[in-house]
């Protein structure tokens, strides 16, 4: 028998013990990895299971007839008569004419409520567009209600008794009809994407909620990064160390930890009471969400200066550069993909964020798209609360659908940070 | 170089600020949103002004913005699930807010659901109060109080189901809350005789009892989120739900609202107010504002015609429960008028 120290029974043993524990060791960190995997997978199949079928709308075809006496135009066709025409009537005459059968107010009111609110909206548009039309009859597509797009993709169940469910057993006979006639479509649902918020699911839209984010960031960007880049430098390459210095650094460190709805507080105090400005306003909202993302710029970017190696400095201030020369030209840039990431990493956290703006008055009802930084406005993550929080049963599939724009933002933002932080590191 | 623009930007901001503001602005009630914003989408859209803006602040935060002072950084209007209270009234006067228009739009049903999925549930007041609150009269008789010992319904009473208690609700900063504890704990909580007539003797202790809810996690705070107990009711039959009608109204497939007091939480009941948990809903206008803001006179109009707020508008379809056509004539009248705000009246 070999004696060997490396083969005796008790090494074997211990060997084996050894490599069994590493395979344990590999299978934690795996497991860990699928867990996550696997939680990820199920959030973006719960949002795009719920959510994929608000991209569409269900629409009806009309046959609109713009009788001038139906609109209570007589002979007036100027901008204020048209504007302030009764195309609702318009709506609910093609209606009857289509199911003439339908007798008794409310039957006709069940009848009438098959087609979204919004459909006398785009009549006037039409309208005050070609004011030709009155008189004319065209076929519309107009939005169907949400209830019964609701009904048409299949989350009201047909077959459930009529108490139980909104849309009542008239209604579904008068739409198998129009859907035998081919007169209901399911469409894309563009207005999901060009709407402000609205109270009736098949009219709101995210535009509003989108504008009011940018214009937020683009405060935010364009306050917290030059800011944040300088306090880092100055605190990095200047700023004697001393305990003036570690006290801001550790006022810096403990600020990125401060809850956000501290930063909003503080925003009504100082820009909505003291400055007095608007409330509501994405002016003010990119204010306070610059000084909630400043903390994680200036401590990404120190990091990054401090990821440069002290030789290039030395060898720049050798070649008888200045310092602000080293700076400007050999550290900043070697720096500033570090500097990037934690910029974007603050700029997302800035997007997802609603706690502060709830305090600034931007948790709020607004259909009108912000056109600029002082127009009232809400953000994305604000909108999609809102939602959530509405009892329409269609603002589901909607809140859903608003979370993967959501999403598919700051993937966007992330892919230009992985972008840009390439070009920055090839020069080097 | 950014810097410089941002803050040009800024500059110009406070001068504009000077400026009159060209939209209504209006605050409160997270209750009173969802009917608000329809009036306010409503308005928007068929008249020339700017759709207005409306924050779901809650009855109380919203009061107290909207009295903190006259002038276009203040709100123009507040929602309330409940009346304005003294302290408010006094806080406003403080601030110059003096004049305010008081609207009463609509009741609100507040209804106890559970799933489709379990039987159909008759209870009384009384019964809600044995289950939910804190410390009840000792079941072996006596004027003694003891921690709630109750653990299912049909240790309540032997008619309610063999299930475990447990009812998902909003918690204490919700009006929901304070409606459902005063109408409906309070409400069977006097219909114990010697617990009413401590309200003589020791009105504070009368309080304590009738109004605090257990917390052994047999109520359930949910959240403020409506939507997201329609959820957890429909995944959980054994669970009970309290939230406002027009969720009911909205998923009549899933749930079901239980009978109290041998009254069905149906449109119809709660209209006639003999459903006996529902509130009243108010709006607060400041006058000083009507005239100088644009669209107030139409915005007030719009909310207080027929076709909004009658028992056929668009109000009543989104679930609020309109008032008798003799208290919707008052209000719209004293609208007109601007009558003010009078705590001693109704």
């Amino acid at each position: 028998m070999d004696t060997s120290i490396h083969t005796s029974e008790a090494m074997v043993r211990r060997r084996a013990k050894r490599r069994a524990a590493e395979r344990r060791f590999r299978a934690y960190g795996a497991t860990a990895v699928a867990l996550a995997i696997a939680a990820l997978g199920a959030l973006f199949a719960s949002i795009i299971g719920n959510g994929y079928t608000a991209f569409q709308q269900t629409y009806i075809e009309l046959e609109i007839t713009y009788d001038p006496e139906t609109l209570g135009l007589g002979e007036a066709r100027d901008a204020a008569a048209l504007s302030a025409a009764n195309y609702p009537g318009v709506v609910k005459k093609a209606m009857r004419e289509t199911f003439p059968e339908v007798t008794g107010r409310r039957a006709k009111r069940r009848l009438y409520g098959i087609v979204s609110s919004g459909a006398s909206f785009i009549l006037r548009e039409r309208v005050l567009a070609d004011p030709g039309l009155v008189g004319e009859t065209r076929r519309v597509w107009v939005p169907a209600d949400d209830d019964v797009d609701m009904l048409v993709k299949g989350h009201i169940d047909r077959d459930a008794p009529e108490a139980e469910r909104r849309v009542k057993d008239d209604q579904i006979a008068w739409i198998t009809r129009l859907e035998r006639a081919g007169r209901i479509e399911k469409r894309f649902n563009t207005t999901f994407f060009t709407a402000g918020d609205s109270r009736e699911p098949e009219l709101a839209g995210v535009r509003g909620a989108a504008a009011g984010s940018f214009f937020t960031l683009l405060v935010t960007l364009a306050l917290s990064f030059p800011i944040g880049v300088a306090a880092a430098v100055y605190l990095e390459e200047f700023a004697p160390t001393n305990r003036l210095t570690d006290l801001i650094e550790v006022n810096i460190n403990n600020l990125a930890a401060v809850p956000s709805i501290i930063f909003g507080l503080l925003g009504l105090a100082v820009f909505i009471n003291f400055f007095g400005l608007p409330r509501s306003a994405p002016l003010v909202g990119g204010l306070v969400l610059t000084l909630m993302t400043l903390p994680t710029i200036i401590i990404a970017s120190r990091a990054a200066l401090k990821s440069v190696p002290p030789s290039i400095r030395e060898a720049a201030l050798g070649m008888g550069a200045s310092k602000m020369q080293t700076i400007t030209h050999h550290v900043l840039p070697l720096a500033m993909p570090g500097m990037l990431t934690g910029t974007i990493i603050g700029m997302a956290q800035a997007l997802g964020e609603t706690a502060p703006l709830l305090m600034i008055g931007m948790v709020a009802f607004i259909v009108d798209v912000p056109g600029g930084l002082l127009d009232p406005s809400t953000a994305l993550p604000v909108q999609i609360f809102l939602w959530a929080d509405s009892p329409e049963r269609a603002f589901i599939e909607r809140t859903s659908a608003a979370i993967m724009v959501l999403l598919a933002f700051l993937i966007t933002m992330n892919a230009l940070a992985v972008v840009l932080r390439r070009r920055f590191e090839r020069r080097w | 170089m950014k810097r410089t623009l941002v803050l040009a930007a800024a500059a110009a901001a406070l001068a504009g600020q000077a400026q009159a503001r060209d939209y209504i602005s209006i605050v409160g009630s997270s209750t009173v949103y969802p009917f608000a914003t329809v009036v306010a989408e409503q308005f928007g859209k068929t008249t020339d002004f700017k759709t207005p803006t409306i924050e779901s602040t809650g009855s109380g935060g919203g009061l107290k913005l909207f009295c903190a002072g006259i002038g276009v950084e203040h709100p123009d209007v507040a929602n309330a699930s409940r009346r304005i209270k003294k302290s408010e009234i006094e806080k406003c006067a403080r601030n110059g807010v003096n004049d305010v228009v008081e609207v009463k739009i609509g009741y609100d049903g507040i209804v106890f659901a559970n799933s489709r999925k379990a039987g159909p549930v008759r209870i009384s007041r009384e019964q809600i109060f044995l289950a939910l609150a804190k410390e009840v009269p000792d079941p072996n008789g006596g004027e003694t109080l003891v921690p709630n010992p109750y653990m299912k319904w049909s240790d309540v009473d032997a008619s309610l189901p063999g299930t475990g208690i447990e009812v998902l609700g909003p918690p204490p900063t919700s009006g929901t809350r304070d409606a459902f504890v005063e109408l409906a704990l309070e409400g069977g909580c006097k219909k114990i005789g010697w617990i009413k007539a401590m309200r003589k003797t020791d009105k504070k202790r009368y309080k304590a009892i009738c109004h605090t809810v257990r917390e052994d996690g047999a109520y359930v705070e949910a959240g403020e989120n409506d939507n997201l107990i329609v959820q957890k009711l429909d995944a959980n039959p054994a669970a009970f739900g309290v939230f406002g009608y027009s969720f009911l109204d909205q998923n009549s497939d899933k749930l079901q609202g239980g009978v109290v007091d041998g009254v069905a939480p149906t449109f119809e009941n709660i209209a006639d107010q003999s459903y006996p948990v529902s509130r009243p809903l108010y709006f607060y206008v400041k006058k000083a504002h009507v005239g100088a803001i644009p669209g107030m006179t139409e915005y007030l109009a719009e909310f207080t015609s027929e076709k909004a707020w009658g028992p056929e508008g668009y109000l009543a379809d989104k679930g609020m429960i309109p008032m008798p056509d003799a208290e919707r004539k008052t209000f719209s009248g004293d609208v007109k008028s601007l009558s003010n705000l009078n705590l001693a009246a109704n």
